[in-house]
């Protein structure tokens, strides 16, 4: 029972970050129509930069926790959104128009680039940062297992919904949120109605980008180390959660997500740590099979 | 065409400046937390380094870049539409060089090795070349023609390159004898795989043969019994020459190559029958798959490829003919596999990652999907880009990437985007058709 609880909150927090990044695939294939390889990196990149700010707080001397933390969240989703906003000014628009592959292979294109233009900027090797929030609260023990629970988790599940509900209202009751749902339905339709189509889709890319930033910021501080290679991981397991919930539906990927994670830590307490992600993608395919459009998707109507 | 060239308004140099300068602008955004800034760790604790030289330097390269690029690539384009404008027609003579341009790299690859017999080197590359080539047409099957996004094809490949591994080090088993095998327990897999997934969309496809692929992956790293886990498997032996051996001559030994055909022993035989080998496998390979274009099953692929709802009212099986490809698919990635673990006598999960299928995919998409003689120029790009970058080891991969950035840029289409239609009615009989 204990280290059930235990595993429901861990897989809770891990589910919260994949969602988070969820999130930015969900938005970006249903705008327009691409799976963004790319953006697991990205949320690799926002990871280094928030070492980086981590770091250059850290000797500045602000030493409240707090503080620390907006200014580091605060920098990283900028400069974050800026790499977003210019990844799919550089690599996807010049694409729109040309076929559905075209843009997938740019994205794979881009993954490397990222990963490696960290890799040579920063440094191959692992870098960890000092903790940055300690402590938790010892929720029960049974049986000699204590249940814990750390601050840095609550922090996580707090800010995810407090990001969702402030993200839930922008789609859906600001003009943005229209102008966004608009495109999604019919680019050219929105474009004769007076909407900058391709401004809105650069603030999608970055709205992802943000999204992802958060996420990055947060596993720093929950985790303490990052490397080049974890954008690849994250990535896939975000994507997978997206598809999960269905693909274009934003309730889906946050849903995906919590799923992914509780799936990810009760495995491997339960069964074996090698083989949980056999069991994501086990799952992802039993789920396809019974649901073809995912567990929130809209089933596609083809039209002839 | 000139008149409207000029017509419109032609760009001032301030214009210029200023869209440079943005550029410059954004690079120095972005080059603040990559560049600018580093973490360096002295003695277990990360501290922040400037890097400002390094900056300053990267912002003005992109101004500088970025001007001068946008002004030739400006250049180009005017040129490009001067000439449409004058010779419209020109677009169909480039075309009818394709066909002479293939019988060239046929000719040039089967003469390669007599040219550079010498040299290892250019024989080990241009047969890594060559199981791209390989890997590549079996992927078009599956994505050029059928339309079906397959993202874990690497998973059929380690599947052929386990399977000879298997069979040769446990069973003793031969090359040849391993072939058939391990083609017809991809195809199976491929089969296990598209059942129950071929029903769905193209992306939801896509996830679904990454897991797939990821799932081998990590079964063949734990599995360590079968697969012996990250360490893989090691002294594969090596194909012989209908039963020759490749080794140097023992006393009173077995017949080998160099003995019997009364040559002195060098190691480079085995590298020159290697690249044969694969020569020989990849043009089956193209004559089998174009050949089955041909064939009522390879139209019906195309014909999914380009409209699933209106071949299901012709009354095609969309999932059998979808299947029919999958397997195809995984079974040349099979064979193409078992060459693999033949050439380099040692397979480990490292070599069937996520990023090789990204680069089998890469190379029929750069190529232009559906094109055979594309997916050659692709694999010969994609694999001589890093190794002519070797030199700058660490900026190889980052070359890399930007190169499938740009020519996916350049050419959407992919390398060869004008594809020949497989069918054309005969002359004719469009006249004769009754309404």
């Amino acid at each position: 029972m204990a280290s059930f609880v235990q595993q429901l909150i861990n897989g809770l927090t891990l589910g919260a970050v994949y969602g988070l990044i969820a999130i930015g695939y969900t938005m970006v294939y249903g705008i327009i129509g691409m799976i963004n390889f790319a953006h697991g990196d990205l949320y690799m990149v926002s990871a280094f930069i928030a070492v980086t700010c981590f770091t250059l707080l850290a000797a500045a001397g602000i030493t409240s926790v707090p503080l620390a933390l907006t200014l580091a969240l605060i920098l990283t989703v900028a400069f974050t959104s800026a790499f977003g906003w210019s990844i799919e000014r550089a690599a996807y628009r010049p694409l729109r128009g040309s076929t559905r592959l075209a843009p997938l292979i740019s994205s794979i294109g881009m993954s490397i680039f990222l990963q490696n233009m960290v890799q040579v900027t920063q440094g191959a090797r692992v870098k960890s940062i000092p903790t940055v929030i300690s402590g938790g609260i010892d929720l029960f023990s049974r049986g000699g297992f204590n249940v814990h629970l750390a601050y840095s988790q609550i922090m996580i599940v707090l800010v995810t919904v407090a990001l969702m509900a402030a993200f839930t209202y922008l789609i859906t009751r600001t003009s943005f949120g229209r102008q966004q749902r608009a495109c999604e339905q019919d680019r050219t339709m929105t474009a004769l109605l007076g909407i900058d189509v391709d401004r809105t889709i650069s603030l999608t890319f970055m709205i992802g980008a943000a999204l992802a930033a958060v996420a990055g910021v947060m596993v720093t501080v929950y985790y303490g180390v990052v490397d080049f290679y974890i954008g690849f991981d994250a990535g896939i397991k975000a994507f997978t959660a997206a598809v999960l919930g269905g693909i274009g539906s934003l309730p889906g990927a946050m849903l995906g997500g919590l799923i992914i994670g509780l799936i990810e830590a009760f495995w491997a307490a339960y069964l074996s740590a090698e083989y949980k992600d056999v069991a994501t993608f086990a799952i992802l395919i039993l789920v396809l099979m019974f649901r073809p459009s995912g567990l929130l998707g809209r089933p596609e109507v083809e039209k002839v | 065409m000139r008149a409207a060239i000029h017509a419109q308004h032609p760009v001032t140099v301030g214009e210029r400046l200023r869209d440079a300068g943005w550029i410059a602008f954004v690079a120095f955004i972005l080059g603040i937390p990559m560049i600018g800034l580093v973490t360096v760790d002295v003695g277990g604790k990360l501290v922040v380094h400037t890097r400002m030289p390094l900056l300053v330097a990267f912002v003005v390269a992109s101004f500088v870049i970025r001007l001068v690029l946008r002004f030739v690539i400006e250049q180009l384009k005017r040129r490009k539409a001067e000439r449409l404008a004058r010779a419209p027609q020109r677009q169909t003579a480039a075309r009818s060089l394709l066909k002479p341009l293939g019988w060239l790299l046929a000719s040039a690859a089967l003469v390669l090795p007599l040219v550079f017999s010498g040299n290892r080197y250019v024989v080990d590359t241009a047969t890594t070349v060559l199981i791209y080539v390989m890997l590549g047409w079996g992927l078009n099957v599956v994505v050029g023609l059928a339309g079906l996004l397959d993202l874990g094809y690497v998973a059929f490949y380690a599947v052929g390159a386990y399977t000879y591994a298997l069979l040769s080090t446990q069973f003793g088993w031969g090359f040849w004898e391993s072939l058939p095998v391990a083609g017809g327990l991809a195809a199976f897999f491929g089969l296990a795989l598209g059942w129950p997934t071929l029903r769905l969309r193209g992306d939801y496809l896509a996830i679904v043969t990454l897991g797939f692929g990821e799932i081998i992956r990590i079964i063949l790293v734990n599995w360590t019994e079968l697969s012996g886990g990250p360490n893989g498997i090691d002294s594969i032996p090596r194909p012989s020459f209908f039963g020759l051996p490749f080794k140097a001559p023992s006393d009173g030994g077995a017949q080998t190559f160099a003995g019997f055909f009364g040559l002195d022993y060098s190691p480079g035989h085995r590298v020159v029958f290697l690249y044969y080998l694969i020569l020989v496998l990849a043009l089956a390979t193209n004559l089998f798959v174009s050949r089955l274009r041909k064939l009522p099953v390879g139209r019906a692929w195309e014909a999914i490829r380009e409209d699933e709802i209106a071949c299901k009212a012709l009354g095609i099986n969309v999932v059998n003919v979808k299947l029919s490809a999958f397997a195809l698919g995984a079974m040349l990635g099979g064979l193409a596999g078992v060459f693999f673990a033949a050439r380099q006598g040692f397979i480990s999960p490292d070599s069937f990652v996520f990023s090789e299928s990204a680069t089998i995919l890469a190379i029929v998409v750069l190529g232009g999907m559906g094109s055979q003689l594309g997916v050659v120029l692709a694999s010969l790009v994609l694999v001589l880009l890093p190794e002519i970058g070797r030199d700058f080891a660490q900026y190889r991969m980052l070359l890399f990437g930007t190169a499938m950035i740009l020519i996916m840029v350049w050419r959407p289409g992919g390398l060869l985007s004008r594809r020949e239609p497989t069918l054309t009615a005969p002359a004719g009989t469009k006249a004769e058709a009754k309404p």
